[in-house]
C-alpha cells in the first residue's frame, strides 16, 4: 500500500508508513522511532500519548515535515516527504502544517498582531495581510489585544496568539505539540475547546500530544506510543 | 520578504538592544571616520605641495650643472649657455631665460644680523619666479650693467632685520660686510623648506659675481628658463638638450647637465604623496577591518541568542534565504550606519586637522572628496556584508527542530 505521488481529494492527509528516525550522537545511536506507521484522514482529531522519551515529539516533527525521517515513507496532503529540498519543505510547512508548541514560542519584540502576520509574510501575502491578523485574532478571542507584546499576555492569551498564528495561512493540518502543558486546567481546556471548535467550524485536522488522559479522550483516536512504536491505537478509524 | 520589510525589521531589532548595536557602530564610525581623515589630510596634503610647485612660475625648466655619473668633469653652466637658450632661432619653445648664482651670505642692519641665502639674478628673475613687490621695485638692466650694489629683500628677511615690513627703501645694508642699498621688498609668498623664497635676498646676478659669491668667468649656477605654453615644456627640454650638447661636446646619452622640468616636480611630488595617502589610508582602512570583525562578532551572538527564534520561523515556513537576508539585513545597516556616522566624523575630524594646522601656520587644508566619501560608503557596506554573511549562513544552516530545542 504505496501511496501515489499524485493526488486525490479521496486520499488520506496523513500517510506515514514504517517510518524509523535514528538519532546518532558519536558512539551513542538513539532510536527515536523505530517503524511507525499512521493513516489520518482529513477533519480527525487525534492524541498522542505516551512516557516521555517515547518520541512524541520526534513523530509530530516529522509529520509537520520539520525534520526528514531517517527511513520508511511519508505523505503529507498528498505529497511525499522524502528527498524535498529545505525550501519545499519551508513551503509545505507554510502552506499545509500550523504548530502549536508547548512553549507558545513567539517573537518577544513583536505585537500579537505581528506574530500572526509573520507566516504569511513568508508566504509572499502582500495584500490582506493585517485584516487576516486580525480576524484570525479575532477567532481566538483576542481582537482586543491585537497590539500587546507577548509578555504583556498571558499565558493562554499567548497560547491563542499561537493559535492564531498556525491557522491564519489556513492549513490542512494543526499539530500541537503539549499545547496545554504549560497553562492551569481552566485555560488549558479552553484552549482545547477553541482547537476543537476549529475542527468543526473548518474541518482542520488536529493532531495534539498529551500526558493528561482526560484531554486525550477528547479526541477521536488516541495512539500510545511507547519506546519509538506504537503500542496502543483506541478509537474508531473514519 | 522584501528587501523593505527586512530592512524594517532588522532596525527594529537592532534598537531592541540600543547600546550593543551603538557599541558595534562605533567599531565602523571609528574605521570610516579614519579612513575620510586621512583620504582627506592626504589630498590636502597634495594640493598644498603641488600649489607650492605651481607659486614657483609656470611652465619654467631647471637647468643644473651634472648628468649622468660617467661624466668626469662635467662643464660648468655658463652666462653664454643661458644667452644661447635665449635664441629664438635655436630654441624657439623658449620664452625666457634667467640664469642665477647662488651662496650664503651673512647680512646685517645696524646690530642685526642674519646668515641666508643670496641669489644673484637678472632683471627677468621676477618675471619668471613670479615675484610681485610689496614695495619698490627689481633689480633693472641698469644695475647689471653698472653692477650697482643694491638688494631686494624677500618678506621675512625685512622683518628679522628691522622688525618692520614697511617703508624700508633706501636703507643701507650690509651684505658680507659690503653696503647695500634696498630697492625693494617683495612680497610673501609662503612656501617652507630649502629654498623659502621669503627668506631670501637678490642682488644683481654682475654685482654678486665679483663681490660677493666669486664665480670665475661666466659661470652661473643654474639657468632657469620658460617654455611658451605647458605643452612645449617638453619641446623646450629637447631644445635646450640639444644646445647645451652642443656647446659642452658631449656625446648623446652621456649629458653633463640635468633638466628638471616643473612637472618632474608635480610627478614626483604627486608620486610621494599618493605613497603617502595610500600608507595613511590602508591603516585606517585596518580599524575597518577591525570594526568589521566586531559586527561578525556581535552577529555571531545575536545569532546564537535567537537560535529559539530561527527555528520558530524555520517552522512557520522561513526558507533558509530568509533568514540569511534578516541577518544580512542587521549587518549591513549596522556597518551602513556606522559608515554614514564614520562619514560625519571622518569630516569633523579633518576639519579638527585643518584647524590645528592653520593655527600652528602649517600650510594644510584636508579636502573631503566625493571619491573618498563613495569609497567609504561602498567599503563600509562591502564590510558588513562580508563580515555579516558568515554568521548569517550560520543561522540559515540552522536544523529547524535542533534550533528549537535550543535552550
Ligand atoms: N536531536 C536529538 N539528538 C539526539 N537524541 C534525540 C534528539 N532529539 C530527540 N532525541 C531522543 O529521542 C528520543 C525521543 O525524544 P522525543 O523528544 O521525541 O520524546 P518525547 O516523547 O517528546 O518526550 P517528552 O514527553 O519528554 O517531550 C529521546 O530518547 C531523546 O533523547
Ligand atoms: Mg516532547
Amino acid at each position: 500500500m504505496v501511496p501515489g505521488h499524485f493526488s486525490t481529494k479521496r486520499m488520506s492527509i496523513i500517510e506515514a508508513i514504517d517510518v524509523t528516525k535514528i538519532y546518532i550522537m558519536g558512539e551513542i545511536v538513539v532510536h527515536a522511532l523505530r517503524g511507525v506507521s499512521l493513516t489520518v484522514e482529513r477533519g480527525e482529531i487525534i492524541a498522542i500519548m505516551g512516557p516521555s522519551g517515547s518520541g512524541k515529539s520526534t513523530f509530530m516533527n516529522v509529520l509537520g515535515a520539520l525534520d526528514r525521517p531517517t527511513s520508511g515513507t511519508y505523505s503529507l496532503n498528498g505529497q511525499l516527504i522524502a528527498d524535498r529540498s529545505d525550501d519545499e519543505l519551508a513551503l509545505i510547512r507554510n502552506k499545509e502544517v500550523g504548530f502549536i508548541f508547548q512553549t507558545f514560542n513567539l517573537l518577544g519584540r513583536h505585537t500579537a498582531l505581528s506574530n500572526v502576520e509573520l507566516p504569511m509574510r513568508y508566504a509572499g501575502v502582500t495584500s490582506g495581510r493585517k485584516e487576516r491578523a486580525i480576524a484570525a485574532l479575532e477567532a481566538v478571542g483576542l481582537g482586543d489585544r491585537i497590539h500587546h507584546r507577548p509578555n504583556e499576555l498571558s499565558g493562554g492569551e499567548q497560547q491563542r496568539v499561537a493559535i492564531a498564528r498556525a491557522l491564519v495561512n489556513d492549513p490542512a493540518i494543526i499539530l500541537a505539540d503539549e499545547p496545554t502543558g504549560n497553562l492551569d486546567s481552566k485555560s488549558g481546556s479552553e484552549i482545547l475547546d477553541l482547537l476543537h471548535d476549529l475542527n468543526q467550524s473548518r474541518g482542520t485536522t488536529l493532531i495534539f500530544v498529551t500526558h493528561d488522559s482526560e484531554v486525550a479522550a477528547r479526541a477521536q483516536r488516541i495512539i500510545r506510543l511507547l519506546d519509538g512504536k506504537i503500542v496502543e491505537e483506541i478509537g474508531v478509524e473514519v | 520578504m522584501n528587501l523593505f520589510q527586512a530592512l524594517l525589521e532588522a532596525l527594529d531589532s537592532l534598537s531592541s538592544n540600543k547600546l550593543r548595536s551603538g557599541l558595534t557602530i562605533l567599531g565602523i564610525v571609528i574605521g570610516v571616520g579614519a579612513v575620510i581623515a586621512m583620504l582627506a589630510i592626504g589630498r590636502g596634503a597634495e594640493e598644498t605641495i603641488t600649489g607650492s610647485i605651481n607659486s614657483i612660475g609656470t611652465n619654467l625648466l631647471f637647468v643644473f650643472r651634472g648628468g649622468s655619473d660617467e661624466v668626469r668633469n662635467p662643464d660648468p653652466l655658463t652666462l653664454s649657455d643661458a644667452n644661447a637658450i635665449n635664441d629664438p632661432f635655436s630654441a624657439p619653445s623658449v620664452v625666457n631665460v634667467a640664469p642665477f648664482i647662488s651662496g650664503d651670505i651673512e647680512l646685517t642692519f645696524a646690530s642685526e644680523r642674519a646668515f641666508i641665502h643670496g641669489l644673484g639674478v637678472t632683471s627677468n628673475y621676477d618675471e619668471i619666479r613670479n615675484l610681485k613687490l610689496a614695495e619698490g621695485r627689481f633689480i633693472d638692466e641698469a644695475h647689471l650693467l653698472g653692477r650697482s650694489a643694491v638688494v631686494v629683500l624677500g618678506a621675512d628677511t625685512v622683518e628679522t632685520l628691522f622688525g618692520r615690513t614697511v617703508g624700508v627703501i633706501g636703507e643701507t645694508v650690509r651684505i658680507d660686510g659690503q653696503p647695500f642699498r634696498v630697492i625693494g621688498v617683495a612680497e610673501p609668498m609662503g612656501g617652507s623648506g630649502f629654498s623659502n623664497p621669503d627668506k631670501q635676498v637678490y642682488f644683481p646676478l654682475t654685482t654678486g659675481q665679483i663681490r660677493l659669491i666669486r664665480r670665475r668667468s661666466d659661470r652661473v649656477d643654474a639657468i632657469i628658463a620658460q617654455a611658451i605654453s605647458a605643452d612645449a615644456v617638453g619641446q623646450a627640454q629637447e631644445e635646450i638638450a640639444s644646445i647645451l650638447r652642443i656647446r659642452h661636446r658631449t656625446s648623446i646619452g652621456v649629458d653633463d647637465f640635468t633638466i628638471f622640468t616643473q612637472q618632474d616636480f608635480l610627478e614626483t611630488a604627486r608620486t610621494i604623496t599618493n605613497v603617502f595617502t595610500i600608507f595613511l589610508g590602508g591603516v585606517a582602512a585596518i580599524s575597518l577591518l577591525v570594526g568589521g570583525i566586531g559586527i561578525m562578532n556581535i552577529m555571531f551572538v545575536s545569532v546564537t541568542e535567537r537560535t529559539r527564534e530561527i527555528g520558530l520561523r524555520k517552522a512557520i515556513g522561513a526558507r533558509n534565504r530568509d533568514i540569511l537576508f534578516q541577518f544580512l539585513a542587521e549587518s549591513s545597516l549596522l556597518s551602513m550606519l556606522g559608515g554614514v556616522i564614520g562619514i560625519i566624523f571622518g569630516w569633523g575630524l579633518s576639519s579638527l586637522v585643518g584647524a590645528i594646522a592653520s593655527a600652528s601656520d602649517v600650510d594644510l587644508a584636508p579636502k573631503v572628496s566625493l571619491d573618498a566619501i563613495i569609497l567609504a560608503t561602498v567599503f563600509s557596506a562591502a564590510v558588513g556584508l562580508f563580515f555579516g554573511l558568515y554568521p548569517a549562513k550560520r543561522a540559515s544552516d540552522l536544523e529547524p527542530v535542533e534550533a528549537l530545542r535550543y535552550e
